[in-house]
């Protein structure tokens, strides 16, 4: 479905079925280089049990359109745009990579808006190696195949994501083949810049959940922890549950498809736990 | 981080798809020979049938054992999945209905295998999708033949008798000028002598039958999707952009950025034509991927010596074997084909009917039946089989002559093959 305002003109994917109206609206960030369809296995199940879901493609992503943008501060605030723009008051906000980073942006400065928050494979900083952000700028092909190598803790993950036969990993080659040149470059930028996680961390309401893959070296478990850390102590200085960690073993970066059961399981057990969950303003 | 590397194709061919059985620890995959699968709960049901969890529902569908066989091919063909099929056929039938109907159009190559020509040519047409044959090695004539309704362009890596090599690159931009993906057979080549992927082609199909399974034990096929044609942005394909009210209205271009093609042909072709294979035959072919590259070796060195040996041969009129420098693809097989040219070839004997008859009864070492790609050496003689109704005239409209010999070239001492042919040459000069 397309969601549009004067601000934004977005594709959201409503799990394959229509967004209903009075269900809990829960929103997916993808990360850098991707798009909605890597959340389709957690999307589809959360919109056939009870959820109104929107996996969007952020701008200049797959089928959104206009600019990239080229901060996670930017990219919040058109996350809250198209909240505007589907007039949905309240959401749960799960992303992904960069996506985490933008959904905990978007949480800090709106958080009235913000039901619960699920941060997966995220970190803070999230520094880009020198390495990969060379290779973004000159190389993307050579790019894509190191992001690949280091976002997958197996070429054999199994039950295959959608489905058996599928190979997870040339899946996600390609798909970063079909982004426009130059996004992966603005996206490791975004990341590379932004400093405002633990700030962000400071002004959280919502209850929280981060998901870790033991094997992730994208964004490895440890460099979660001072984002965790902080997140807690600010929900018990304003009186709310500690946040909810997670690590999936044997699972790397890719963690939606490569263990795309553990994944939903945590997800929609945080967001069943905390249903009718009040933002505080 | 420390600089990881993607595992090299000799790696895949032993481990894609697969790791220890989690239940017993068996190492080898195992042959789960069962229809069904149980369901942990109706919450489980409902999901796996949705689409909403991955999983084994129905054999028809899928299977554990032969997902590792999807899952290797796809690995070793640069695709985004796989779909093993009872036959090649049936794998070139699934590419191409998931995707054509009633009132579509194909352009192939008219180099084709006799039985791919058989479905294209005859029983597609009596289900209302049309096929222009062209010359393989005529790009003006493949884009001539595209009109508003065709849904695809199809030939053979290396095609049939002549052993045209498929200048891919060139023809996949045809295909895709035209918004129009380029499926290929690849059957003959293997992932081991090339990745059709890597040079434009869009969707592979094999009969795993010949050099995967590589010992003349099974019947099956694989259909690989690269992932790299973009069905949306042709505009061609409302099975794959609009609703599918045979599953639930799934869009499945939305569904699947990369891969809604192997949706639909998995949640539609399977489903209904049903034309799956078994859990067993892919356990064979899995066993003989294995060792594909050590067996791709040896078939195309041997291929190498007999061609040679039959080219100098003055019993023989010509070898058609891209390797050998009169090949008129020569020169880009050397560049598609660095590796070699694969172990099937056909030859021209200075002789009639009856001599290519006596040449095959001959021999004792190659075996006369209607197959390639064991690891047996085999020989047909079109003439007297697969084309025996056809006059001499209508045979060389074909290509082929009273006197030509097809050979799959197998894993037998090179020495002891020419040996056996010089015998059969000797019985088809006498007379």
């Amino acid at each position: 479905m397309r969601l549009r305002s004067s601000r934004v003109d977005a594709y959201a994917y409503s799990g394959g079925c229509p967004v209903r109206e009075g269900e809990p609206t829960v929103v997916f960030i993808h990360g850098a280089q991707h798009d909605h369809s890597v959340w389709i296995l957690q999307s589809r199940y959360l919109a056939h049990h009870g959820y109104a879901v929107l996996a969007l493609d952020l701008p200049g992503h797959g089928r959104s359109l206009g600019p990239v943008r080229s901060s996670i501060e930017d990219l919040a605030d058109w996350v809250l745009d198209v909240l505007d723009a589907a007039a949905i008051p309240r959401a749960n906000l799960i992303g992904h990579s960069m996506g985490s980073l933008i959904a905990l942006e978007a949480a800090a400065r709106r958080p009235a808006a913000v039901c619960t928050l699920s941060l997966l494979g995220t970190s803070a900083p999230m520094q880009v190696s020198p390495a990969l952000l060379n290779a973004a700028r000159d190389d993307e092909a050579r790019a894509f195949d190191l992001i690949n190598a280091w976002s997958h803790s197996t070429v054999n993950a199994l039950p295959g994501c959608p489905g058996p036969g599928f190979s997870i990993f040339n899946q996600n080659r390609r798909l970063m083949e079909r982004q426009a040149p130059g996004v992966l470059l603005n996206d490791f930028a975004a990341c590379n810049a932004y400093q405002g996680a633990l700030e962000a961390a400071a002004r959280l309401t919502c209850p929280t959940l981060f998901i870790s893959g033991q094997r992730d070296v994208m964004t490895p478990p440890r460099a979660t922890s001072s984002l965790v850390a902080a997140v807690g102590e600010r929900l018990r200085t304003i009186g709310r549950p500690e946040p909810e960690a997670i690590r999936i073993p044997d699972c790397g970066h890719a963690m939606m498809a490569e263990r795309p059961a553990e994944v939903l399981q945590a997800l929609k057990t945080f967001l069943n736990r905390h249903l009718g969950s009040k933002p505080v303003d | 981080m420390s600089e990881r590397h993607y595992h090299r194709f000799d790696t895949l061919a032993v481990h894609a798809g697969s790791s220890p059985d989690p239940t017993h620890g068996a190492r080898v995959t195992p042959v789960y020979l069962s229809a069904a699968f149980s369901f942990r709960d109706s919450d489980q049901a409902a999901a796996l049938f949705n689409m909403e969890q991955a999983g084994h529902v129905y054999s028809r569908i899928s299977n554990p054992t032969t997902a590792v066989l999807e899952e290797r091919m796809a690995a070793l063909e640069g695709g985004v999945g796989a779909i093993a099929t009872a036959s090649g056929q049936a794998a070139l039938h699934l590419a191409i209905a998931t995707i054509a109907g009633a009132g579509s159009h194909i352009v192939a190559s008219r180099a084709l295998y006799g039985g791919s020509h058989n479905l294209l040519h005859y029983t597609l047409r009596r289900f209302g999708i049309e096929t222009s044959f062209v010359d393989p090695r005529d790009p003006d004539a493949w884009r001539a033949a595209i009109r508003p309704e065709s849904r695809l362009l199809f030939g053979e890596t290396l095609g049939n008798p002549g052993l045209d090599v498929l200048d891919i690159p060139t023809v996949s931009a045809v295909a895709h000028e035209a918004g129009l993906p380029l499926l290929v057979d690849s059957t003959f080549t293997t992932p081991w002598l090339m990745r059709p992927a890597d040079h434009g082609a869009d969707l592979i199909v094999h009969s795993a039958t010949k050099f995967l399974s590589g010992h003349g034990t099974v019947i099956g096929g694989v259909l690989i999707d690269t992932g790299r044609f973009d069905w949306e942005a042709s505009g061609r394909f409302p099975e794959l952009t609009e609703p599918y009210e045979g599953f639930h209205g799934m869009v499945f271009a939305e569904e699947s950025t990369v891969a809604p093609f192997l949706l639909r042909a998995r949640r539609e072709g399977l489903r209904d034509f049903g034309a799956c294979m078994s859990p067993f035959n892919a356990f064979q072919i899995l066993q003989g991927i294995e060792t594909l590259p050590l067996r791709m070796q040896r078939h195309v060195s041997n291929a190498r010596v007999i061609a040679r040996f039959l080219a100098d041969h003055p019993m023989v009129r010509s070898v058609s074997y891209p390797d050998l420098p009169d090949h008129p693809d020569h020169v880009l097989a050397q560049d598609l084909l660095p590796r070699g040219s694969g172990a099937v070839f056909s030859f021209e004997l200075k002789t009639d009917r009856a001599g290519g008859r006596r040449f095959v009864e001959a021999l004792r070492i190659f075996s006369h039946l209607a197959n390639v790609g064991d690891a047996r050496s085999l020989v047909i003689h079109p003439a007297s089989t697969t084309h025996f109704r056809m006059d001499a005239a209508a045979l060389s409209g074909m290509g082929i002559g009273e006197g030509t010999l097809r050979v799959s070239i197998g894993l037998e001492d090179p020495e002891d093959l020419i040996a056996d042919l010089k015998t059969a040459l000797r019985a088809a000069e006498k007379g």
